[in-house]
Protein backbone atom coordinates (compact mmCIF):
# COMPACT_ATOMS: atom_id res chain seq x y z
CA UNK A 1 0.00 0.00 0.00
CA UNK A 2 1.12 3.45 -0.87
CA UNK A 3 2.24 5.79 1.66
CA UNK A 4 -0.35 8.66 1.97
CA UNK A 5 2.73 10.98 2.54
CA UNK A 6 3.51 9.87 -1.13
CA UNK A 7 0.79 11.84 -1.83
CA UNK A 8 0.72 14.84 0.48
CA UNK A 9 3.88 15.54 0.58
CA UNK A 10 5.16 18.41 2.70
CA UNK A 11 4.97 20.29 -0.45
CA UNK A 12 1.85 19.91 -1.56
CA UNK A 13 0.32 20.61 2.13
CA UNK A 14 2.02 23.83 2.03
CA UNK A 15 1.46 24.90 -1.61
CA UNK A 16 -1.95 23.56 -1.20
CA UNK A 17 -2.48 25.57 2.61
CA UNK A 18 -0.40 28.61 1.19
CA UNK A 19 -0.88 28.67 -2.73
CA UNK A 20 1.42 30.64 -4.50
CA UNK A 21 0.17 33.04 -7.38
CA UNK A 22 -3.18 33.21 -6.29
CA UNK A 23 -5.07 35.79 -7.52
CA UNK A 24 -6.61 37.60 -10.25
CA UNK A 25 -4.09 39.66 -12.26
CA UNK A 26 -5.28 43.19 -13.69
CA UNK A 27 -6.01 42.96 -17.45
CA UNK A 28 -4.94 39.45 -18.63
CA UNK A 29 -4.28 38.85 -21.63
CA UNK A 30 -5.39 35.14 -21.66
CA UNK A 31 -7.73 33.67 -19.34
CA UNK A 32 -9.83 30.77 -18.84
CA UNK A 33 -12.30 29.25 -16.64
CA UNK A 34 -11.59 25.08 -15.50
CA UNK A 35 -14.40 22.87 -13.71
CA UNK A 36 -14.51 19.58 -12.53
CA UNK A 37 -18.17 18.49 -12.40
CA UNK A 38 -17.75 15.58 -10.54
CA UNK A 39 -16.28 17.75 -7.56
CA UNK A 40 -17.56 21.05 -8.18
CA UNK A 41 -14.30 22.27 -8.30
CA UNK A 42 -13.24 25.27 -9.96
CA UNK A 43 -9.67 26.94 -11.58
CA UNK A 44 -9.72 30.25 -12.93
CA UNK A 45 -6.38 31.07 -14.68
CA UNK A 46 -4.57 34.59 -15.44
CA UNK A 47 -1.71 34.90 -18.32
CA UNK A 48 -0.22 38.25 -19.48
CA UNK A 49 1.65 37.00 -22.56
CA UNK A 50 4.39 39.01 -23.54
CA UNK A 51 5.88 38.27 -27.15
CA UNK A 52 5.15 34.32 -26.77
CA UNK A 53 6.07 34.64 -23.50
CA UNK A 54 4.60 33.47 -20.06
CA UNK A 55 5.08 37.28 -18.45
CA UNK A 56 2.99 36.60 -15.57
CA UNK A 57 0.59 33.89 -14.31
CA UNK A 58 -1.61 33.62 -11.59
CA UNK A 59 -4.65 31.43 -10.19
CA UNK A 60 -7.99 31.25 -8.24
CA UNK A 61 -10.34 29.10 -7.37
CA UNK A 62 -11.68 26.61 -5.20
CA UNK A 63 -10.43 22.97 -4.69
CA UNK A 64 -8.59 20.42 -2.63
CA UNK A 65 -5.13 19.84 -1.53
CA UNK A 66 -4.13 18.25 -4.90
CA UNK A 67 -5.67 21.14 -7.21
CA UNK A 68 -4.57 23.94 -5.25
CA UNK A 69 -1.11 22.98 -4.97
CA UNK A 70 -0.89 21.99 -8.45
CA UNK A 71 -1.73 24.86 -9.93
CA UNK A 72 0.62 27.07 -7.66
CA UNK A 73 3.99 24.94 -8.71
CA UNK A 74 2.32 25.03 -12.09
CA UNK A 75 1.89 29.14 -12.05
CA UNK A 76 5.76 28.87 -10.82
CA UNK A 77 7.30 26.68 -12.85
CA UNK A 78 5.46 28.47 -16.35
CA UNK A 79 6.56 32.06 -14.99
CA UNK A 80 8.62 33.54 -17.59
CA UNK A 81 8.59 30.15 -20.35
CA UNK A 82 8.20 30.92 -23.76
CA UNK A 83 4.84 28.95 -25.08
CA UNK A 84 7.00 26.23 -26.36
CA UNK A 85 8.64 25.38 -23.06
CA UNK A 86 5.23 25.49 -21.67
CA UNK A 87 4.26 22.99 -23.97
CA UNK A 88 6.81 20.84 -23.36
CA UNK A 89 5.94 21.24 -19.39
CA UNK A 90 2.67 20.83 -20.42
CA UNK A 91 3.18 17.23 -22.22
CA UNK A 92 6.43 16.34 -19.00
CA UNK A 93 2.99 16.86 -16.10
CA UNK A 94 0.87 14.94 -17.72
CA UNK A 95 3.15 11.51 -17.97
CA UNK A 96 4.06 12.58 -14.76
CA UNK A 97 0.56 13.02 -13.04
CA UNK A 98 -0.94 9.84 -14.87
CA UNK A 99 1.93 7.23 -15.37
CA UNK A 100 2.29 7.33 -19.20
CA UNK A 101 3.76 5.81 -21.14
CA UNK A 102 7.21 8.02 -21.31
CA UNK A 103 7.08 9.56 -17.85
CA UNK A 104 6.94 8.71 -14.04
CA UNK A 105 10.67 8.29 -13.24
CA UNK A 106 11.87 10.13 -10.60
CA UNK A 107 14.49 12.98 -10.21
CA UNK A 108 15.20 13.41 -14.17
CA UNK A 109 12.44 14.44 -16.52
CA UNK A 110 12.59 12.32 -19.60
CA UNK A 111 11.68 14.20 -22.85
CA UNK A 112 12.38 17.68 -21.24
CA UNK A 113 14.51 19.79 -23.57
CA UNK A 114 17.58 21.09 -21.74
CA UNK A 115 17.16 24.04 -19.66
CA UNK A 116 13.73 22.80 -17.83
CA UNK A 117 15.26 19.91 -15.30
CA UNK A 118 14.71 22.22 -12.56
CA UNK A 119 11.19 22.48 -13.32
CA UNK A 120 10.90 18.68 -13.57
CA UNK A 121 12.57 18.23 -10.41
CA UNK A 122 9.64 20.94 -9.17
CA UNK A 123 6.92 18.88 -10.74
CA UNK A 124 8.18 15.82 -9.08
CA UNK A 125 6.01 15.75 -5.84
CA UNK A 126 2.90 15.72 -8.18
CA UNK A 127 3.62 12.40 -9.29
CA UNK A 128 2.52 10.75 -5.88
CA UNK A 129 -0.92 11.21 -7.57
CA UNK A 130 -0.79 8.67 -10.52
CA UNK A 131 -1.11 5.90 -7.82
CA UNK A 132 -4.36 7.87 -6.77
CA UNK A 133 -6.59 7.43 -10.04
CA UNK A 134 -9.65 9.14 -8.56
CA UNK A 135 -7.26 11.93 -7.95
CA UNK A 136 -5.40 12.88 -11.19
CA UNK A 137 -8.22 14.84 -12.56
CA UNK A 138 -7.70 17.04 -9.31
CA UNK A 139 -3.84 17.42 -10.45
CA UNK A 140 -4.72 18.26 -14.37
CA UNK A 141 -7.41 20.91 -14.00
CA UNK A 142 -5.19 23.62 -13.37
CA UNK A 143 -2.86 22.72 -16.41
CA UNK A 144 -5.66 21.99 -18.96
CA UNK A 145 -7.12 25.34 -17.84
CA UNK A 146 -3.99 27.24 -18.71
CA UNK A 147 -3.50 25.73 -22.10
CA UNK A 148 -6.68 26.81 -23.03
CA UNK A 149 -6.07 29.91 -22.08
CA UNK A 150 -2.83 30.60 -23.94
CA UNK A 151 -4.40 28.68 -26.73
CA UNK A 152 -8.00 30.38 -27.27
CA UNK A 153 -8.54 32.41 -24.08
CA UNK A 154 -12.02 32.65 -22.50
CA UNK A 155 -12.74 28.90 -22.62
CA UNK A 156 -14.53 26.87 -20.15
CA UNK A 157 -12.52 23.61 -19.40
CA UNK A 158 -13.75 20.62 -18.17
CA UNK A 159 -12.41 17.47 -16.56
CA UNK A 160 -14.42 14.68 -15.28
CA UNK B 1 -40.43 18.14 14.60
CA UNK B 2 -38.71 14.97 16.71
CA UNK B 3 -42.06 12.50 16.21
CA UNK B 4 -40.38 9.73 14.21
CA UNK B 5 -37.66 9.36 17.04
CA UNK B 6 -39.03 9.60 20.04
CA UNK B 7 -39.92 6.27 21.30
CA UNK B 8 -36.63 4.48 21.01
CA UNK B 9 -36.15 2.10 24.00
CA UNK B 10 -33.05 -0.70 23.01
CA UNK B 11 -33.64 -2.14 19.57
CA UNK B 12 -35.26 -4.61 18.73
CA UNK B 13 -36.03 -6.55 15.79
CA UNK B 14 -39.68 -7.69 14.25
CA UNK B 15 -38.57 -11.26 15.42
CA UNK B 16 -38.16 -9.66 19.15
CA UNK B 17 -34.51 -10.80 19.02
CA UNK B 18 -32.04 -7.58 19.42
CA UNK B 19 -30.85 -5.65 16.92
CA UNK B 20 -26.94 -6.38 16.82
CA UNK B 21 -25.29 -5.10 13.89
CA UNK B 22 -22.57 -7.11 14.07
CA UNK B 23 -24.89 -10.05 13.70
CA UNK B 24 -26.03 -8.70 10.72
CA UNK B 25 -22.84 -7.91 9.06
CA UNK B 26 -22.40 -11.70 8.96
CA UNK B 27 -25.14 -12.00 6.48
CA UNK B 28 -23.43 -9.48 4.09
CA UNK B 29 -20.68 -11.69 2.08
CA UNK B 30 -18.99 -8.03 0.79
CA UNK B 31 -17.38 -7.86 4.34
CA UNK B 32 -16.35 -11.59 4.74
CA UNK B 33 -14.26 -10.31 1.10
CA UNK B 34 -13.24 -7.11 2.67
CA UNK B 35 -12.00 -7.71 6.07
CA UNK B 36 -11.50 -3.91 8.02
CA UNK B 37 -13.49 -2.18 5.55
CA UNK B 38 -15.38 0.38 7.24
CA UNK B 39 -18.61 0.75 4.65
CA UNK B 40 -20.64 4.54 5.02
CA UNK B 41 -21.77 4.97 1.99
CA UNK B 42 -24.86 3.18 1.91
CA UNK B 43 -26.88 6.23 0.58
CA UNK B 44 -25.35 5.90 -2.43
CA UNK B 45 -25.78 2.33 -2.54
CA UNK B 46 -26.35 -0.32 -0.07
CA UNK B 47 -24.72 -4.00 0.14
CA UNK B 48 -26.31 -6.59 -0.90
CA UNK B 49 -27.09 -9.99 1.67
CA UNK B 50 -26.46 -13.19 0.78
CA UNK B 51 -30.14 -13.68 0.75
CA UNK B 52 -30.25 -11.15 -2.11
CA UNK B 53 -27.58 -12.52 -4.20
CA UNK B 54 -27.84 -16.31 -3.49
CA UNK B 55 -32.02 -15.73 -3.89
CA UNK B 56 -30.95 -13.95 -7.69
CA UNK B 57 -28.83 -17.18 -8.29
CA UNK B 58 -31.43 -19.58 -7.35
CA UNK B 59 -34.23 -17.93 -9.53
CA UNK B 60 -31.83 -18.33 -12.71
CA UNK B 61 -30.90 -21.51 -12.20
CA UNK B 62 -34.56 -22.83 -11.21
CA UNK B 63 -37.39 -20.88 -12.54
CA UNK B 64 -35.65 -18.48 -15.34
CA UNK B 65 -37.54 -17.34 -18.19
CA UNK B 66 -39.26 -14.26 -20.08
CA UNK B 67 -42.37 -13.13 -18.68
CA UNK B 68 -45.99 -12.93 -19.40
CA UNK B 69 -45.52 -14.54 -23.09
CA UNK B 70 -44.97 -18.32 -22.68
CA UNK B 71 -47.78 -20.56 -22.00
CA UNK B 72 -44.60 -23.21 -21.05
CA UNK B 73 -44.47 -23.84 -17.14
CA UNK B 74 -41.27 -22.81 -16.92
CA UNK B 75 -42.83 -19.43 -17.77
CA UNK B 76 -45.23 -19.42 -16.02
CA UNK B 77 -43.66 -19.68 -12.45
CA UNK B 78 -41.04 -16.87 -13.19
CA UNK B 79 -44.03 -14.60 -14.37
CA UNK B 80 -45.75 -15.63 -11.04
CA UNK B 81 -42.54 -14.94 -9.19
CA UNK B 82 -42.17 -11.83 -10.69
CA UNK B 83 -45.86 -10.43 -10.00
CA UNK B 84 -45.43 -12.10 -6.67
CA UNK B 85 -42.62 -9.53 -5.98
CA UNK B 86 -44.80 -7.22 -7.19
CA UNK B 87 -47.38 -7.88 -4.58
CA UNK B 88 -44.04 -8.03 -1.75
CA UNK B 89 -43.81 -3.93 -2.96
CA UNK B 90 -47.58 -3.54 -2.38
CA UNK B 91 -47.63 -4.88 0.71
CA UNK B 92 -44.32 -3.58 2.02
CA UNK B 93 -45.67 0.21 1.13
CA UNK B 94 -49.03 -0.62 2.01
CA UNK B 95 -50.38 0.46 -1.10
CA UNK B 96 -53.94 -0.52 -1.92
CA UNK B 97 -52.74 -3.00 -4.81
CA UNK B 98 -50.66 -4.24 -6.55
CA UNK B 99 -51.85 -3.01 -9.90
CA UNK B 100 -50.33 0.54 -8.25
CA UNK B 101 -47.02 -0.82 -8.67
CA UNK B 102 -44.44 -0.22 -11.75
CA UNK B 103 -41.21 -1.41 -11.95
CA UNK B 104 -38.92 1.04 -13.41
CA UNK B 105 -34.90 1.29 -13.41
CA UNK B 106 -34.76 3.08 -10.81
CA UNK B 107 -35.97 6.11 -8.62
CA UNK B 108 -34.75 8.65 -11.80
CA UNK B 109 -36.69 6.80 -14.31
CA UNK B 110 -39.61 6.38 -12.26
CA UNK B 111 -39.59 10.30 -11.76
CA UNK B 112 -39.04 10.33 -15.60
CA UNK B 113 -42.04 8.65 -16.34
CA UNK B 114 -44.07 10.70 -14.05
CA UNK B 115 -42.55 13.85 -16.05
CA UNK B 116 -43.30 12.70 -19.46
CA UNK B 117 -46.33 10.33 -18.87
CA UNK B 118 -48.41 12.17 -16.46
CA UNK B 119 -46.75 15.78 -17.18
CA UNK B 120 -47.16 15.91 -20.41
CA UNK B 121 -50.72 15.13 -20.60
CA UNK B 122 -51.78 17.01 -17.63
CA UNK B 123 -49.77 20.26 -17.38
CA UNK B 124 -50.29 23.23 -19.45
CA UNK B 125 -48.59 26.41 -19.86
CA UNK B 126 -48.36 28.54 -16.45
CA UNK B 127 -49.11 25.59 -14.18
CA UNK B 128 -46.05 25.15 -11.63
CA UNK B 129 -44.04 21.98 -10.41
CA UNK B 130 -42.91 22.89 -6.70
CA UNK B 131 -39.63 21.37 -5.82
CA UNK B 132 -37.24 22.10 -2.43
CA UNK B 133 -33.85 22.92 -2.33
CA UNK B 134 -33.30 19.60 -0.84
CA UNK B 135 -33.60 18.06 -4.12
CA UNK B 136 -31.07 14.86 -5.92
CA UNK B 137 -30.70 16.39 -9.25
CA UNK B 138 -32.91 13.46 -10.58
CA UNK B 139 -35.81 15.00 -9.01
CA UNK B 140 -34.98 18.53 -10.38
CA UNK B 141 -33.43 17.77 -13.98
CA UNK B 142 -36.70 16.18 -15.11
CA UNK B 143 -38.61 18.73 -14.14
CA UNK B 144 -36.57 21.54 -16.02
CA UNK B 145 -36.68 19.37 -19.30
CA UNK B 146 -40.64 19.45 -18.99
CA UNK B 147 -40.43 23.24 -18.15
CA UNK B 148 -38.17 23.63 -21.21
CA UNK B 149 -40.80 21.70 -23.43
CA UNK B 150 -44.26 22.94 -21.81
CA UNK B 151 -43.64 26.80 -20.74
CA UNK B 152 -44.73 25.42 -17.22
CA UNK B 153 -42.75 26.91 -14.26
CA UNK B 154 -40.34 25.15 -11.97
CA UNK B 155 -40.49 26.79 -8.30
CA UNK B 156 -38.18 25.86 -5.45
CA UNK B 157 -39.48 26.31 -1.93
CA UNK B 158 -36.35 26.91 0.52
CA UNK B 159 -34.50 25.65 3.52
CA UNK B 160 -34.53 27.41 6.66
CA UNK B 161 -31.56 28.33 8.57
CA UNK B 162 -31.26 24.87 9.98
CA UNK B 163 -31.16 22.96 6.40
CA UNK B 164 -34.62 21.73 6.48
CA UNK B 165 -37.49 22.12 4.28
CA UNK B 166 -39.18 25.74 5.58
CA UNK B 167 -42.49 24.27 6.22
CA UNK B 168 -43.97 28.08 6.18
CA UNK B 169 -42.25 29.10 2.64
CA UNK B 170 -43.76 26.21 1.79
CA UNK B 171 -47.06 27.02 2.16
CA UNK B 172 -46.53 30.26 0.81
CA UNK B 173 -45.68 28.89 -2.72
CA UNK B 174 -48.38 26.57 -3.03
CA UNK B 175 -51.10 28.37 -5.39
CA UNK B 176 -53.55 27.11 -7.51
CA UNK B 177 -50.95 26.91 -10.12
CA UNK B 178 -49.40 24.26 -8.26
CA UNK B 179 -50.06 21.28 -10.15
CA UNK B 180 -47.50 18.91 -8.50
CA UNK B 181 -45.28 19.28 -5.50
CA UNK B 182 -42.20 16.67 -6.35
CA UNK B 183 -40.29 16.22 -2.92
CA UNK B 184 -37.81 14.23 -1.21
CA UNK B 185 -38.38 12.05 1.86
CA UNK B 186 -35.26 12.43 3.75
CA UNK B 187 -32.91 14.42 2.03
CA UNK B 188 -30.00 12.81 0.33
CA UNK B 189 -26.82 15.26 1.51
CA UNK B 190 -27.74 15.71 5.00
CA UNK B 191 -30.19 13.16 5.99
CA UNK B 192 -32.71 15.44 7.16
CA UNK B 193 -36.05 13.82 7.59
CA UNK B 194 -38.90 16.10 5.64
CA UNK B 195 -42.52 16.46 7.36
CA UNK B 196 -44.25 15.20 4.23
CA UNK B 197 -47.56 14.30 6.19
CA UNK B 198 -47.59 17.65 6.09
CA UNK B 199 -46.17 18.66 3.00
CA UNK B 200 -48.94 16.20 1.74
CA UNK B 201 -52.07 17.97 3.64
CA UNK B 202 -51.04 21.70 2.64
CA UNK B 203 -50.30 20.39 -1.38
CA UNK B 204 -53.93 18.45 -1.78
CA UNK B 205 -55.59 21.48 0.17
CA UNK B 206 -54.24 23.56 -3.22
CA UNK B 207 -55.31 20.60 -5.32
CA UNK B 208 -51.83 19.73 -6.39
CA UNK B 209 -50.75 16.38 -6.66
CA UNK B 210 -47.80 14.90 -4.66
CA UNK B 211 -44.61 12.67 -5.85
CA UNK B 212 -42.25 11.90 -2.64
CA UNK B 213 -38.61 10.45 -3.99
CA UNK B 214 -38.53 8.20 -1.29
CA UNK B 215 -34.77 6.66 -2.03
CA UNK B 216 -33.14 7.70 1.20
CA UNK B 217 -36.52 6.74 3.29
CA UNK B 218 -37.57 3.21 2.18
CA UNK B 219 -34.40 1.62 3.14
CA UNK B 220 -34.56 3.78 6.72
CA UNK B 221 -37.93 3.96 8.09
CA UNK B 222 -41.45 2.22 7.75
CA UNK B 223 -42.87 3.80 4.58
CA UNK B 224 -46.88 3.68 4.56
CA UNK B 225 -47.79 5.35 0.95
CA UNK B 226 -51.97 5.10 1.91
CA UNK B 227 -51.12 6.80 5.70
CA UNK B 228 -48.89 9.44 3.61
CA UNK B 229 -51.57 9.74 0.80
CA UNK B 230 -48.83 10.38 -1.98
CA UNK B 231 -49.86 10.57 -5.46
CA UNK B 232 -46.43 9.12 -6.37
CA UNK B 233 -43.84 7.56 -4.60
CA UNK B 234 -40.30 6.12 -5.83
CA UNK B 235 -37.16 4.70 -4.66
CA UNK B 236 -34.89 2.30 -5.91
CA UNK B 237 -33.83 -0.95 -4.92
CA UNK B 238 -30.05 -0.50 -5.01
CA UNK B 239 -29.92 1.47 -1.98
CA UNK B 240 -32.33 -0.79 0.07
CA UNK B 241 -30.24 -3.77 -0.15
CA UNK B 242 -31.72 -5.03 -3.41
CA UNK B 243 -30.04 -5.47 -7.09
CA UNK B 244 -28.77 -2.41 -9.05
CA UNK B 245 -31.18 -1.76 -12.22
CA UNK B 246 -34.84 -2.05 -10.65
CA UNK B 247 -37.06 0.43 -9.03
CA UNK B 248 -40.69 1.86 -8.11
CA UNK B 249 -42.78 3.88 -9.06
CA UNK B 250 -45.86 3.79 -6.70
CA UNK B 251 -49.01 5.62 -7.97
CA UNK B 252 -52.76 5.87 -7.15
CA UNK B 253 -54.69 3.49 -8.96
CA UNK B 254 -56.93 6.51 -10.94
CA UNK B 255 -53.76 8.88 -11.34
CA UNK B 256 -52.33 5.90 -13.04
CA UNK B 257 -55.20 4.77 -14.99
CA UNK B 258 -55.79 8.32 -16.21
CA UNK B 259 -52.01 8.40 -17.72
CA UNK B 260 -51.30 8.01 -21.24
CA UNK B 261 -48.14 5.26 -22.04
CA UNK B 262 -44.88 6.59 -21.90
CA UNK B 263 -42.35 4.17 -23.79
CA UNK B 264 -44.31 1.91 -26.61
CA UNK B 265 -43.15 -1.47 -27.23
CA UNK B 266 -43.67 -5.60 -26.29
CA UNK B 267 -45.89 -6.22 -23.03
CA UNK B 268 -47.71 -2.87 -22.72
CA UNK B 269 -49.90 -3.18 -25.50
CA UNK B 270 -53.11 -5.33 -25.76
CA UNK B 271 -53.72 -5.55 -29.64
CA UNK B 272 -51.50 -3.82 -32.93
CA UNK B 273 -52.33 -3.08 -36.37
CA UNK B 274 -49.99 -0.44 -38.31
CA UNK B 275 -53.05 1.63 -38.03
CA UNK B 276 -53.95 1.56 -34.39
CA UNK B 277 -52.63 0.27 -31.42
CA UNK B 278 -54.65 -0.57 -27.81
CA UNK B 279 -52.78 -0.09 -24.89
CA UNK B 280 -52.74 -2.57 -21.22
CA UNK B 281 -53.95 -1.17 -18.39
CA UNK B 282 -51.42 0.04 -15.76
CA UNK B 283 -49.22 -1.19 -14.78
CA UNK B 284 -48.06 -3.20 -17.64
CA UNK B 285 -49.04 0.07 -19.67
CA UNK B 286 -46.13 1.32 -18.65
CA UNK B 287 -43.36 -1.02 -18.40
CA UNK B 288 -42.46 -1.90 -22.30
CA UNK B 289 -40.20 -4.63 -23.11
CA UNK B 290 -38.53 -7.45 -20.95
CA UNK B 291 -38.81 -6.23 -17.54
CA UNK B 292 -35.51 -6.73 -15.07
CA UNK B 293 -37.02 -9.71 -13.69
CA UNK B 294 -34.43 -10.94 -11.75
CA UNK B 295 -34.09 -7.66 -10.53
CA UNK B 296 -37.85 -7.55 -9.60
CA UNK B 297 -37.76 -10.89 -7.54
CA UNK B 298 -34.11 -10.09 -5.75
CA UNK B 299 -36.19 -6.73 -5.01
CA UNK B 300 -38.64 -8.68 -3.45
CA UNK B 301 -36.17 -10.37 -1.08
CA UNK B 302 -34.84 -7.48 -0.37
CA UNK B 303 -37.93 -6.22 1.29
CA UNK B 304 -38.37 -9.42 2.68
CA UNK B 305 -34.59 -9.05 4.57
CA UNK B 306 -35.72 -5.91 5.61
CA UNK B 307 -38.90 -6.80 7.22
CA UNK B 308 -37.17 -9.21 8.98
CA UNK B 309 -35.28 -7.46 10.77
CA UNK B 310 -38.22 -4.66 11.37
CA UNK B 311 -38.56 -1.31 9.59
CA UNK B 312 -39.15 0.68 12.84
CA UNK B 313 -36.41 -1.27 14.54
CA UNK B 314 -34.13 -0.64 11.59
CA UNK B 315 -35.48 3.08 11.94
CA UNK B 316 -34.58 3.13 15.42
CA UNK B 317 -31.39 2.00 14.77
CA UNK B 318 -30.33 4.16 11.95
CA UNK B 319 -31.95 7.41 14.21
CA UNK B 320 -29.34 6.51 16.94
CA UNK B 321 -26.62 5.86 14.70
CA UNK B 322 -27.35 9.29 13.56
CA UNK B 323 -27.11 11.01 16.52
CA UNK B 324 -24.11 9.29 17.89
CA UNK B 325 -22.16 10.24 14.53
CA UNK B 326 -23.29 13.60 14.89
CA UNK B 327 -21.84 13.80 18.40
CA UNK B 328 -18.75 11.92 17.94
CA UNK B 329 -18.02 14.23 14.83
CA UNK B 330 -18.77 17.29 16.49
CA UNK B 331 -16.90 16.38 19.23
CA UNK B 332 -13.97 16.94 17.19
CA UNK B 333 -12.15 20.29 17.10
CA UNK B 334 -12.56 21.60 13.35
CA UNK B 335 -15.49 19.27 12.45
CA UNK B 336 -18.84 21.31 11.27
CA UNK B 337 -21.68 19.31 10.48
CA UNK B 338 -23.79 20.75 7.45
CA UNK B 339 -27.59 20.93 7.89
CA UNK B 340 -27.82 18.68 11.14
CA UNK B 341 -30.17 21.24 12.89
CA UNK B 342 -33.08 18.44 12.65
CA UNK B 343 -33.73 15.03 13.13
CA UNK B 344 -31.44 12.53 11.08
CA UNK B 345 -31.64 9.23 9.34
CA UNK B 346 -29.04 7.58 7.81
CA UNK B 347 -26.83 10.34 6.98
CA UNK B 348 -24.49 12.96 8.05
CA UNK B 349 -22.38 15.72 6.14
CA UNK B 350 -19.86 17.45 7.48
CA UNK B 351 -16.70 19.68 6.67
CA UNK B 352 -13.28 19.54 8.97
CA UNK B 353 -11.48 22.73 8.68
CA UNK B 354 -8.19 23.51 6.06
CA UNK B 355 -9.47 19.86 4.55
CA UNK B 356 -10.96 19.45 1.37
CA UNK B 357 -13.20 16.84 1.62
CA UNK B 358 -11.54 15.28 -1.66
CA UNK B 359 -8.85 14.89 0.40
CA UNK B 360 -10.51 13.96 3.36
CA UNK B 361 -12.28 10.70 1.30
CA UNK B 362 -8.75 10.14 -0.31
CA UNK B 363 -7.15 9.99 3.47
CA UNK B 364 -9.60 8.28 4.33
CA UNK B 365 -9.74 5.37 2.07
CA UNK B 366 -6.12 4.57 3.21
CA UNK B 367 -7.64 4.12 6.78
CA UNK B 368 -10.46 1.72 4.78
CA UNK B 369 -12.82 4.09 6.02
CA UNK B 370 -15.61 4.45 2.88
CA UNK B 371 -17.13 7.71 2.13
CA UNK B 372 -18.72 10.05 -0.72
CA UNK B 373 -16.80 13.50 -0.95
CA UNK B 374 -18.45 15.86 -3.38
CA UNK B 375 -21.60 17.66 -4.47
CA UNK B 376 -23.83 14.35 -4.20
CA UNK B 377 -26.04 15.26 -6.96
CA UNK B 378 -27.33 17.98 -5.51
CA UNK B 379 -25.41 21.14 -6.66
CA UNK B 380 -27.98 23.72 -6.11
CA UNK B 381 -28.04 22.69 -2.50
CA UNK B 382 -24.81 23.02 -2.33
CA UNK B 383 -25.13 26.52 -3.79
CA UNK B 384 -27.44 27.36 -1.20
CA UNK B 385 -25.72 25.86 1.77
CA UNK B 386 -22.61 27.99 0.05
CA UNK B 387 -20.13 24.61 -0.03
CA UNK B 388 -18.70 23.40 -2.98
CA UNK B 389 -19.02 19.86 -1.42
CA UNK B 390 -19.16 18.22 1.55
CA UNK B 391 -17.86 14.88 2.97
CA UNK B 392 -20.78 12.27 3.90
CA UNK B 393 -20.83 9.51 5.65
CA UNK B 394 -23.88 7.27 5.88
CA UNK B 395 -25.31 4.08 7.33
CA UNK B 396 -27.29 0.85 6.92
CA UNK B 397 -27.85 -2.06 8.86
CA UNK B 398 -24.48 -3.23 9.39
CA UNK B 399 -23.61 -0.30 10.61
CA UNK B 400 -22.74 0.08 14.36
CA UNK B 401 -20.30 2.75 16.25
CA UNK B 402 -17.33 0.87 15.89
CA UNK B 403 -17.77 2.23 12.56
CA UNK B 404 -18.54 5.81 13.84
CA UNK B 405 -15.44 5.25 15.86
CA UNK B 406 -13.22 4.55 12.87
CA UNK B 407 -14.63 7.13 10.85
CA UNK B 408 -13.47 9.66 14.06
CA UNK B 409 -10.20 8.59 14.22
CA UNK B 410 -9.80 8.73 10.32
CA UNK B 411 -10.45 12.26 10.95
CA UNK B 412 -8.29 13.10 13.05
CA UNK B 413 -5.58 10.94 11.26
CA UNK B 414 -6.53 13.69 8.61
CA UNK B 415 -6.12 16.43 10.49
CA UNK B 416 -2.74 14.89 11.64
CA UNK B 417 -1.51 14.33 7.97
CA UNK B 418 -2.44 18.15 7.16
CA UNK B 419 -0.54 19.69 10.76
CA UNK B 420 -3.72 21.00 11.99
CA UNK B 421 -4.13 18.94 15.78
CA UNK B 422 -1.84 21.36 17.50
CA UNK B 423 -3.37 24.41 20.05
CA UNK B 424 -6.56 22.93 20.01
C1 LIG C 1 -32.75 11.29 -2.71
C2 LIG C 1 -32.34 10.59 -3.97
N1 LIG C 1 -33.11 10.69 -5.06
C3 LIG C 1 -32.80 10.07 -6.21
C4 LIG C 1 -31.66 9.31 -6.34
C5 LIG C 1 -31.37 8.66 -7.64
O1 LIG C 1 -31.44 7.29 -7.52
P1 LIG C 1 -31.04 6.34 -8.74
O2 LIG C 1 -29.71 6.82 -9.23
O3 LIG C 1 -30.99 4.98 -8.14
O4 LIG C 1 -32.11 6.46 -9.77
C6 LIG C 1 -30.82 9.20 -5.24
C7 LIG C 1 -29.57 8.41 -5.31
O5 LIG C 1 -28.50 8.84 -5.56
C8 LIG C 1 -31.16 9.85 -4.03
O6 LIG C 1 -30.38 9.76 -2.94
Amino acid sequence: MMDLRDLYQDIILDHGRHPRNFGPLPDPSHLAHGHNPLCGDTVTIFVRLRDDRIAEVSFEGKGCAISTASASLMTEVMLNKTLAEAQALFAHFHTLATGGATGGLTGGAPGLPPGLEEEGDRLEPLAGVKAYPARVKCATLAWHTLEAAVRGGGTVVKTE
Amino acid sequence: MSVLIQERPMVARADGGAFDPVVIRRQFPVFERNPGLVFLDTAASAQKPAAVIDGLAEYYRTDYANVHRGVYGLSARSTARFEAARERVARFLNAADASEIVFVRGATEGINLVAQAWGLAFLKPGDQVLVSELEHHSNIVPWQMLRDRLGIELVVAPIDAGGGLDLEAFAHLLTPRTKLVAMTHVANVTGGLVPVERVVDLAHACGAKVLLDGCQAVPRLPVDVRALDCDFYVFSGHKCYGPTGIGVLYAKRAVLDAMPPWQGGGDMIRTVTFAKTTYQDAPQRFEAGTPDIAGAIGLGLALDFMDGLGMAAIRDHEAALTDHARDALLAVPGVTLIGADGPGLGVVSFQVDGIHPHDLATIFDRHDVAIRAGHHCAQPLMDRLGVVATARASFGVYSDEDDVAALVAAVRAAQRLFGLTSAR
